[in-house]
This record gives C-alpha cells, sequence and structure tokens, in this order.
C-alpha cells in the first residue's frame, strides 16, 4: 500500500498529465453523450451570452450585405404572390381568385421561425452554429436550418432555453439527403473537413447526366428539410472506375462565411414519423 | 502587478483575442493560426507542474466550449504544458535563471535563438497534436503535414509580433534586495 502512495507522489505529474490527456480524448469521442450533460447547459448559456454580445457588434458591418440579400429575399416572395398570378381568362379580363379557404382541407405543414446566428464557424472539421432561439420558442432537435435565400445550412442537434446549436453542413458528420434537381437522381451529402466551398455528394449513379452548373436541392425524404431548398451548384464530377457510382464536388448555395440570420423550418409531420421509426426500431 | 492578476487578465485577453479574431481567419481554407498558447508559455517560472497543466486545461477546454468541440484543444495545451519545464530546461543556459527571472522571455533565456526555439518547439507541438485529433478519421498525412507547418509558421510569427509589441520588462532578481 505505502509503495503506492509512493509510486503516486513520484509519478504525480505523469499521472496528472496521462489522465487530463484520456479525460480531453474522452470528450473529444463522447461528445455526443456528453453534450446532453447538465453541466454543459450552463456552460453553453455563458459563452451564448459573451458570443451574442460580440454578435451585435460585428451585425453592424454586414448591414449592407444582409440588406442587399433580403431585398433578394423579398424579391423571390413577391414573385410567389398568389395576387400577381391571373387565370388565363377568355373573355380578356383579370380575375382574382377571391377564395381564401380550399374546399379540400389543408393544414399548415412547414412554418418558419426566424433566428440570429450568435456563433458560426468554418475553420474546424466539425463547424456548429449557435442561434439565438431556443426550446423557449419551440426549437427542437432535428429541425433544419436554412439561410435567409432558401439555403440549406444545417440541422439542429442541441437545444437549451434560450439558444440552439446547429450542426453546420461543413461538418463531417453531417449527412442530408441531395438530389439532382434536372435528372432527379438522390445522393448523400458528405463533407472532408478541408475547403468550405466543396462538399461532396456521393451514391449518384454514373447513368445520371451531370454537367457543371446544375443545381442540387434537398430531397424532402426527411422531415428535416421540405423538398426543393437549395443546397449547391455542381462544381465538378469524377467518374470512380471502380464503382458505379459518381462523386461530384459542389459550391453550398449558403454563404457560411458572413451567416447572419436563418430561418428555423418547423415540420408539424417530424414527431409522429420520428415516432413511428422509433416504433419500428425498438420492435425486436 | 501581481503576478497572479496579471496573468488572470492575460487569460481573459488571450482567450476572446483568440475566440473573436484569429478563429475568424482562415488563410487559404486551412491557416488558422492559434496565439493564445503564448498564455502557457509565458507563466512564471515558479508555477508548479500540476497547476501549470490544470490551468492549460482550463484554457483550452473554454476555448472548447466556444467552438462546440470539446477536448481538442484542452488535449493540446495540457501536451504543450507538461512539456515545457524539460524545454526549459533543456535551452536555458545559465544556472539559475529560474530564481533570476519571472517569466520566459529572450532576456531571460539569455538571447533571442534560445528563445525561439524554445517558443517554435512549443508551438509546433501544440498544433501538430491539436491537427492530430482533429484529422484522425482522415488518412491524409500530406495534408495534415502542410496544415500543420503552415499553421505553425503564421503563429509563430504572431508571436514574435506580440513580442515586439507587447515588451515585457525583465527585472535582473537578485538575492541581495
Amino acid at each position: 500500500m505505502r509503495n503506492i502512495f509512493l509510486f503516486i507522489r513520484r509519478h504525480f505529474n505523469l499521472l496528472l498529465f496521462c489522465s487530463l490527456q484520456l479525460f480531453s480524448v474522452y470528450l473529444i469521442v463522447s461528445y455526443n453523450r456528453f453534450h446532453h450533460a447538465v453541466f454543459s447547459h450552463s456552460l453553453n448559456n455563458f459563452t451564448g451570452d459573451i458570443n451574442t454580445k460580440y454578435a451585435n457588434v460585428s451585425r453592424y458591418f454586414h448591414l449592407k450585405k444582409t440588406n442587399d440579400s433580403l431585398l433578394k429575399a423579398n424579391e423571390w416572395l413577391y414573385n410567389k404572390l398568389k395576387a400577381d398570378f391571373s387565370v388565363p381568362d377568355s373573355v380578356g379580363r383579370t380575375f382574382i381568385d377571391s377564395i381564401r379557404v380550399d374546399s379540400i382541407t389543408r393544414y399548415r405543414k412547414i412554418s418558419y421561425l426566424r433566428a440570429s446566428v450568435v456563433s458560426n464557424s468554418i475553420s474546424t472539421q466539425s463547424n456548429y452554429i449557435v442561434l439565438d432561439k431556443g426550446s423557449a420558442s419551440g426549437v427542437k432537435e432535428g429541425m433544419g436550418v436554412i439561410d435567409i435565400n432558401n439555403a440549406a445550412v444545417g440541422i439542429v442537434v442541441e437545444v437549451i432555453d434560450d439558444y440552439a446549436v446547429v450542426m453546420s453542413l461543413l461538418h463531417k458528420d453531417s449527412h442530408i439527403s441531395g438530389k439532382l434537381k434536372k435528372s432527379g437522381e438522390t445522393g448523400i451529402l458528405n463533407w472532408d473537413g478541408k475547403d468550405p466551398d466543396a462538399i461532396t455528394i456521393n451514391n449518384i449513379s454514373k447513368s445520371a447526366k451531370i454537367s457543371k452548373g446544375d443545381t442540387i436541392i434537398s430531397s424532402g425524404f426527411s422531415t428535416t428539410f421540405p423538398k426543393g431548398m437549395l443546397i449547391g451548384t455542381v462544381e465538378s464530377m469524377n467518374t470512380e472506375f471502380s464503382s458505379n457510382f459518381v462523386k461530384i464536388k459542389f459550391k453550398p448555395a449558403a454563404n457560411f462565411y458572413n451567416l447572419e440570420y436563418v430561418f428555423i423550418i418547423k415540420n408539424a409531420d417530424q414527431e409522429p414519423v420520428q415516432q413511428a421509426l422509433n416504433k419500428i426500431k425498438t420492435q425486436p | 502587478m501581481n503576478s497572479r492578476i496579471k496573468n488572470s487578465i492575460r487569460f481573459v485577453l488571450f482567450l476572446l483575442v483568440q475566440v473573436f479574431v484569429l478563429d475568424k481567419i482562415m488563410l487559404h481554407q486551412m491557416i488558422t493560426p492559434y496565439v493564445y498558447l503564448v498564455f502557457i508559455l509565458w507563466l512564471p517560472f515558479s508555477i508548479n507542474r500540476s497547476s501549470l497543466m490544470i490551468v492549460a486545461f482550463l484554457l483550452g477546454f473554454l476555448l472548447d466550449s466556444f467552438r462546440h468541440n470539446p477536448g481538442f484543444h484542452a488535449a493540446a495545451c495540457v501536451l504543450t504544458a507538461y512539456l515545457r519545464p524539460f524545454i526549459i530546461n533543456l535551452l536555458v543556459s545559465q544556472e539559475g535563471t529560474e530564481n533570476n527571472y519571472d517569466e520566459p522571455s529572450v532576456k531571460s533565456f539569455g538571447g533571442f535563438l534560445p528563445y525561439f526555439i524554445y517558443a517554435s518547439i512549443l508551438v509546433l507541438i501544440h498544433h501538430s497534436w491539436l491537427f492530430f485529433l482533429e484529422a484522425w478519421q482522415f488518412a491524409n498525412p500530406y495534408y495534415f503535414l502542410i496544415k500543420t507547418l503552415s499553421s505553425s509558421l503564421l503563429s509563430i510569427l504572431l508571436l514574435l509580433i506580440i513580442e515586439l509589441i507587447f515588451y515585457r520588462k525583465q527585472k535582473f532578481k537578485t538575492n541581495i534586495n
């Protein structure tokens, strides 16, 4: 027993070093479990507060750019106004549909919640974005996030009272399903952790006709993003001789360098679908 | 100023500068300078080794929580702090420098070159361990090497600039006064 104490005393620094290193590596590999801990809750509140103060200052410097992109978003929305479409009329006068409610019952499936970015990074291999809306505003894990010009940004992975942490598309574990708008093939998005301007999309068949500049949109296969959200434009493709698939590199449509305001997508189907999926998974 | 207060202020300042200024830099999509570890380099000689490691761990851990990637910087900082005394022992030329000066600097190392070597070795160790941990899923040694070397170069350059701008007065302490 005495020898053990002597050993610990003699090699205390080495032991401390090893245990701190092991603890750090444990934090790295078990982040998903760790970040639910109560401990991280208060830490996130603390860093969130400081980041909000910083974001308030930096927002001033991007006002012009924000204004421009809002204008663009407005233009897009104006072009979708129902009132601007007229029914081709044989008599030749414009006709505005005055019925507000459809006879077939409809319900709102998707709603958008505005949020501003508190902190954002692009320099690591696993980037997270923090938003200033949290569970108090009804944000839940698994919701999709788009920027103000309808381009996919990421998925909410953690929610506390006033903040939500979003796993950006620029994260090595982020796998969203995307779709080529022109030909309709779907594939899985994947980021290699290097260039923020190049994300790859895998599992696209070689037979697909792809050309540079093609649009990639969200597939709508999950409840995270509704179908048709912009993801990016094709930059280059390389065919692997050994496989049946082509690997496409594309430039994300969202500008991750200066993200200021985003929308969180609330999908009414999310919970029932998730419950159904869980039910299947737990069945023996 | 009391050394403890001075170091606490430095701790906060380096952390804030790293989070809000240097982390936004990304040259050629891969070079980010990590200058906050100057705090570890500048800690006094007299600090004992276990508290050095704990302080370094705290610094790394707080930086990690700003970046929402716990563990990476904490591990790199602890390694840097653990190796610091060995490298000081190797490079300090005169007997008793640890007692005559407060903290590592050009003057206390007895010249520019030993101090430069001390800083570069620790920066290199820190960066390689950090990028190694970040990159262990990606089997691309070439990319890892380039990233480590270029980021280290930029960090060392910034470190030298900091050293020139914020000149630290180092008094020679003797037993007499």
